[in-house]
């Protein structure tokens, strides 16, 4: 997409990274010993720590991720966040307080307080690293796709950014920081939300909406003479190639040296030619958008209603409109999606987007993405089931949610911590709903990402809360990589170098391997964030939640319910819940995509793994613990 | 290797029943998440019914499985702070 610079957003973002940074320094003094780094002495507030908990789960995929699927596929982005909540579930009536009482610093310890393991630790820590890195590619994603409305920068310097500015804080600060960091970057969002959604209702509903500086595009409908089902004359355009496309006639037409596709519908009887949306790349990597070079600005963001329902009666706009209205509206309605066709046109790769009329009712339900009613195959299923138990089982296994339990005093502070996060994620996942609906029919939608929908919804309304709501996410993303870069540096130097090569350092040494360790896992974030470009950011931490499901969840459940459980169990459902989870997303469909092939080529058809590797995973721990009870020595007896 | 919580616990003498607790609340949610899985993919159709105030299942479902989620949560911690409160203090006094 082609945004203009806002230099009132960007000031607004300078105040606020510069706040974030000084509370980080501020915080940053008064950490000295190791157990203040990773934990923050234990002696955080329950109520800052929940909100802070909030603040470290709505992470980018949150926030820009499912707002983007929602505008992008409806009720199937909806189901990320349904998903995501649930998942607090587990963690709160399975895993909270028996972790609270087995842990220290992070989840390899609490895994290996009744085993003193060293096959253990290396098993957890490993499982921790990736995870974490999963995790950190939709967030590096997300980052490079805010600065670029924000800041006018390409994807790569948005990536580059939040990693630099990332390794700074963790290395100089700790967890403290971003404890308070999470808290307030935790509330601002959900009151900003709050305010995008009242915005919405206010503004209603409307064939051609103009919110601000954001016009509402006519897509052009030229007239077509066919013979044969060849386009031969369009008025005013000279035809210079036509080629089949998915079951879609694909036209293109030049008019003034300018060449675009069009497809070709029927309307009423007559064939016309309907608008597309194209980015063309040739083989030396330059790119049209519509045609023209990047600076001709003929590239627009889309997304509208094209039947608005009210009361039996078509309208053309609804005025003010009340949340539930809203969405009832937006079933009885019609939307038009843009919806990408790939092929190439001799030298050139081409995505075009065509116009897709989505019934309102189709778009209220599961099935545009994660094909579950008719017409879907067992695998399609599969593949939806697979994602929810990712997602339901996911939360409680993540490494740096965990490492909140133990910021809190007491079992009683880490169960209303959790609480008071689930009451405050779960209102905010009510509020995508409305945010992701309202960029789907807004025309604010970026077809390049959908990641973006809901800053680009805010920036309709107003480069003031625009300003706000894409540092808050900045922010957001800062505090979320702080986090999974504390969780991965706290299993390479404490975990890693203390417990599994036993070379006992000092506080002081442990903190500085820390902070080594911070710095190389966010260079590979850096690099792993540029080669995800364009994906979806909730997709991406769906795949980090079914790794965390697979390696760790089993490992965490057994050893708080099942005496029989050995550490040899343990290490084995590790390995295997890793294995088979990245051996399957590895081969997908999407992977397949990435790597250049036809994701119609690949190996199967499921894009979630949990449903097996999960599953393959608990069995490991049964059968490999069974078999090895002989050598079952506990250390400690914890229940 | 010393192994231990990052600050120091007292005796909690709820903590059995608390997990009991735990594994039942988690169940009947995880009843009420399946539900919602099972009615996609076995009768998708349903999902699409009007329900609540022109909502269809799928909307009023999904939305109450993140308000129910609360209310659970809420109800749990209310029984546990009165397990904590009756089995730990009769053990002081």
């Amino acid at each position: 997409m082609i945004y203009g610079v806002s230099y009132i957003a960007i000031a607004f973002f300078l105040v606020f990274v510069s706040f974030v940074l000084g509370l980080s320094f501020y915080f940053a003094r008064k950490t000295k010993s190791a157990s203040n780094y990773y934990a923050a002495g234990g002696q955080i507030h329950w109520a800052v720590n929940g909100v802070a908990f909030a603040g470290d789960y709505l992470s980018a995929a949150s926030f820009l991720g499912i707002c983007g699927m929602i505008a992008m596929v409806g009720f199937d982005g909806f189901i990320y966040a349904v998903g995501f909540l649930a998942g607090w579930i587990v963690a709160l009536f399975l895993v909270a307080e028996p972790m609270k009482r087995l842990g220290k610093y992070t989840f390899t310890d609490a895994l290996n307080a009744k085993f003193n393991s060293r096959g253990i630790t290396l098993a957890a820590a490993i499982s921790t690293l990736v995870i974490s890195i999963f995790y950190l590619i939709p967030q590096m994603v997300g980052a490079g796709d805010l600065v670029t409305p924000l800041l006018g920068f390409p994807h790569w310097v948005g990536v580059v950014l939040v990693g630099i500015i990332v390794i700074f804080i963790v290395s100089t600060a700790g967890m403290t920081s971003t404890t308070y960091v999470q808290f307030i970057k935790g509330g601002l969002l959900i009151v900003f939300s709050t305010i995008l959604a009242v915005y919405i209702f206010n503004n209603g509903l409307n064939l051609k909406p103009s919110i601000g500086d954001m016009k509402h595009h006519e897509y052009m409908l030229l007239d077509a003479q066919v013979d044969a089902g060849k386009v031969i004359a369009v008025d005013g355009y000279s035809v210079v190639s036509q080629q089949e496309v998915k079951g879609m006639q694909v036209v293109k037409i030049d008019k003034d040296g300018i060449s675009r596709w069009f497809n070709l519908v029927e309307v009423a009887g007559a064939f016309k030619l309907s608008e597309m949306l194209s980015i063309a790349e040739s083989e030396t990597g330059e790119l049209l958008y519509n045609g023209e070079p990047k600076d001709g600005r003929k590239f627009y963001q889309v997304g509208h209603m094209s039947k608005i329902i009210v009361d039996g009666k078509e309208v053309e706009k609804t005025g003010p409109i009340g949340p539930f209205k809203f969405l009832s509206t937006i079933e009885n309605g019609e939307i038009v999606r843009l919806t990408e066709l790939k092929f190439k046109d001799e030298d050139r790769k081409v995505s075009a987007y065509y116009q897709n009329v989505t019934s309102g009712k189709d778009f209220m339900l599961p099935g545009l993405k994660y094909k579950i009613g008719k017409g879907s195959t067992f695998w399609d299923k599969m593949d939806f089931v697979s994602l929810m138990l990712a997602l339901f089982l996911g939360t409680a296994a993540l490494p740096h949610i965990l490492i909140r339990y133990y910021t809190v005093p007491s079992q009683r502070d880490a169960r209303k911590s959790t609480i008071l996060a689930i009451a405050a994620i779960g209102f905010f996942y009510i509020l995508t709903l409305f945010m992701g609906m309202g960029a789907a029919v807004n025309g604010v939608f970026d077809v390049e990402s959908s990641n973006m929908s809901a800053p680009l919804l805010a920036k309709a309304f107003g480069v003031g809360l625009f300003s706000i709501i894409s540092a808050v996410a900045f922010a957001t993303i800062l505090g979320t990589v702080a986090g999974l870069i504390i969780a991965s540096s706290g299993a390479i130097a404490h975990d890693l170098m203390d417990n599994y090569m036993q070379r006992n350092p000092t506080d002081e040494q442990k903190v500085k391997a820390g902070k080594v360790a911070a710095f190389a896992v966010g260079i590979l974030a850096i690099g792993l964030g540029i080669a995800f470009k364009g994906m979806n950011v909730s997709f991406l931490v769906g795949w980090a939640f079914a790794v965390a499901a697979s390696a760790n969840l089993p490992a965490i459940l057994f050893i708080l319910f099942w005496d029989k459980t050995t550490a040899k169990g343990i290490i084995a459902s590790i390995v295997s819940g890793i294995v088979v989870s990245l051996g399957i997303i590895l081969t997908s469909p999407t992977m397949w995509d990435k790597y250049g092939f036809d994701a119609a080529d690949a190996l199967h058809r499921l894009e979630n793994p949990a449903i097996f590797s999960f599953t393959i995973s608990v069995l490991v721990l049964y059968f490999v613990s069974l078999a090895t009870q002989k050598s079952n020595i506990r250390v400690a007896n914890v229940s | 290797m010393k192994h231990g919580p990052a600050v120091e616990l007292g005796v909690d003498l709820a903590s059995k029943k608390k997990a009991r607790l735990g594994v039942w609340f988690f169940l009947i949610y995880f009843v009420f998440y399946a539900g919602f899985v099972a009615i996609g993919v076995t009768n998708y159709e349903l999902l699409g019914m009007k329900v609540i105030g022109e909502q269809n299942l799928a909307v009023v479902y999904g939305i109450g499985l993140i308000v129910f989620a609360v209310v659970l949560g809420i109800i749990y911690n209310a029984i546990c702070t009165s397990y904590e409160d009756k089995l730990n203090n009769t053990e002081k006094s």
